[in-house]
């Protein structure tokens, strides 16, 4: 691919991530008849975090695409899909942090410590945390294989997203949740598979490497 | 806390699937032919539109002195799953149910029971507003000027017997009108259901309008209650069937998590949803800057009501 291509996918992806904020900012100014509703802390509140995780998934679908069509640069897109997921992530804690609960430091701890849905949320922003820091060419080279393995963080990270986005919903089996699961186990099943798919390749050359000798 | 068994249903009381979807069609020629029986009394005579202004409704004289939510915040955001679980799904979606004709079958514990049209049912009240706080069990909370009539008052009309303990009332069920219950999110149809002394209490309403006009559908139409002391969602919507009983009744939201839904879901700021915290909630429409309130004991309806759970440990049946 050219590298005209890659700097127009890059453009691309970039202004399909700050779409949700432009449109969110115009809710708030009430543009054009937009709004946030009669709850806007509330919509404003799960509008990021869903942006988010909406994030974290297309982040997590970007190597499955990569492999299932061969188009392989689409991983010069990864890194900025993260930082995104990221960012919305910290907005989220943000909106919850002054608007929601206007910086009453009781009540947001009695969240953290009683709350296991507020607690999961909070553990994989900060997990995310690291993966943000260590996520230029500098510190990729830095770290090396163990880049490799600290960035295998996003798992957890994903599982614990959608386990806090399911544990607030009031009704046990509402489909939006449902959806997400089913996107996530898709995500890491295919991971699980290419995981085995590699393992049998190694068994089988270590045994042939075995019997030639 | 009591758990009610399963009723036992004969097989002759369980009604054939063909009969049970035509009985808008029997029910009309029933009525025309007139085999319903008829309870309708000579009084103030309540006239419901489909849709519209309501007539001759009078101002109740304690009704909430704040300013009530918009129109437009009563009407979008809402909690009905039979229509979705957004927030804006009712409004969206509710338009689908046919509110005429529409019926009210009344079972169980009473003298006066059997299947009554809407028209006998408002027919005999007289229509008043007013104004209640309404607090969900997610936090937030409206003030609403409903219409309406109490509801003790349209209980007595079916002479309820000495062994009527309990009350309970189911929502429509209809996958052709309701798109949302497609999906298992409850055990439909949806029930709720309260003590005889809680159905009678002066403050627990029906309601069939909102700011002097016909409820919308996405607010229950054409009949829901409001129960101002308890949460949301024991304020049962587009109810269909109404049993008097003598154990306590099974209730929609206790079937689907027990733990985090009692029977009687009086508003109580000591008592926390084992999720989130009941202390304080967020009043619609207040804006993006607007801090949350501290929830009062039932609502604020506490010296008309505390007097029903006297002795009753509400951390326990909560």
């Amino acid at each position: 691919m050219p590298r005209r291509a890659v700097t127009l996918l890059k453009i691309a992806t970039a202004c399909a991530c700050t779409a949700p904020a432009v449109w969110t900012v115009l809710r708030i100014f009430e543009v054009g008849g937009l709004s946030l509703g009669p709850n806007p802390v509330e919509e404003l509140l799960h509008t990021v975090g869903k942006t988010s995780l909406n994030l974290l998934l297309v982040t997590l679908a970007v190597t499955p695409v990569r492999r299932l069509t061969g188009w392989n640069r689409l991983v010069t897109v990864r890194r900025m899909l993260g930082l995104f997921a990221f960012a919305y992530a910290l907005l989220h804690v943000v909106v919850y942090l002054t608007l929601d609960r206007q910086l009453d430091m009781p009540t947001i701890v009695e969240d953290v410590v009683e709350r296991p849905y507020i607690t999961l949320g909070m553990l994989a922003v900060v997990l995310l945390v690291p993966l943000a820091v260590t996520s230029t060419n500098r510190m990729q080279r830095r770290l090396g294989r163990r880049w490799v393995t600290l960035h295998r963080l996003v798992y957890p990270i994903a599982i614990l997203a959608v386990v806090h986005f399911w544990w607030q919903t009031k009704a046990k089996l509402d489909p939006e949740p449902l959806v997400y699961s089913a996107i996530l186990a898709l995500l890491l099943g295919a991971r699980v598979k290419w995981f085995w798919q590699r393992r049998r390749v190694a068994l089988r050359a270590a045994a042939a490497a075995e019997a030639n000798r | 806390m009591k758990k009610s068994k399963q009723p036992d249903i004969k097989p002759s009381e369980i009604t054939p699937e063909s009969v049970y979807f035509n009985r808008r069609e029997l029910l009309k020629a029933a009525v025309a032919a007139g085999l319903l029986p008829s309870i309708a009394g000579d009084a103030a005579a309540a006239t419901v539109p489909p849709s519209g202004e309501l007539a001759n409704v009078s101002k109740w004289p304690d009704s909430l002195d704040e300013p009530s939510n918009a129109w437009e915040d009563i009407t979008t955001y809402n909690n009905f799953y039979e229509f979705g679980t957004g927030k804006g799904d009712p409004a969206r979606n509710a338009h689908m149910m046919k509110t005429r004709p529409w019926s009210v079958e009344v079972a169980g514990e009473a003298e006066r029971t059997g299947t009554y049209t809407l028209e006998d049912i408002l027919k005999p009240h007289a229509l008043e507003e007013r104004v209640y706080r309404f607090r969900c069990v997610e936090a937030w909370s409206m003030v609403v000027p409903w219409v309406g009539f109490p509801l003790a008052d349209l209980l007595k009309r079916f002479e309820p017997t000495s062994r009527a303990k309990y009350v309970q009332f189911f929502t429509l069920y209809d996958p052709k009108q309701m798109p949302g219950v497609r999906y298992p999110v409850l055990d439909w149809p949806y029930r709720e259901g309260l003590t005889i002394e809680e159905a009678m209490h002066p403050l627990t309403f029906v309601a069939v309008g909102l700011y002097g006009r016909v409820l919308p559908n996405q607010n229950g139409a054409p009949l829901r209650l409001v129960v101002p002391w308890k949460y949301g969602f024991k304020s049962i919507k587009s109810i269909v069937r109404i049993v008097f009983t003598e154990r306590q009744p099974q209730t929609s939201w206790n079937m689907a998590a027990p733990h985090e839904y009692g029977f009687y879901s009086n508003v109580n700021p000591n008592v926390d949803h084992p999720r989130w915290s009941q202390a304080t909630e967020r009043k619609l429409g207040a804006g993006l800057f607007s801090s949350r309130v501290p929830t009062l004991m039932f609502n604020g309806y506490a010296e008309q009501v505390a007097h029903l759970y006297a002795g009753l440990d509400l951390v326990k049946n909560y």
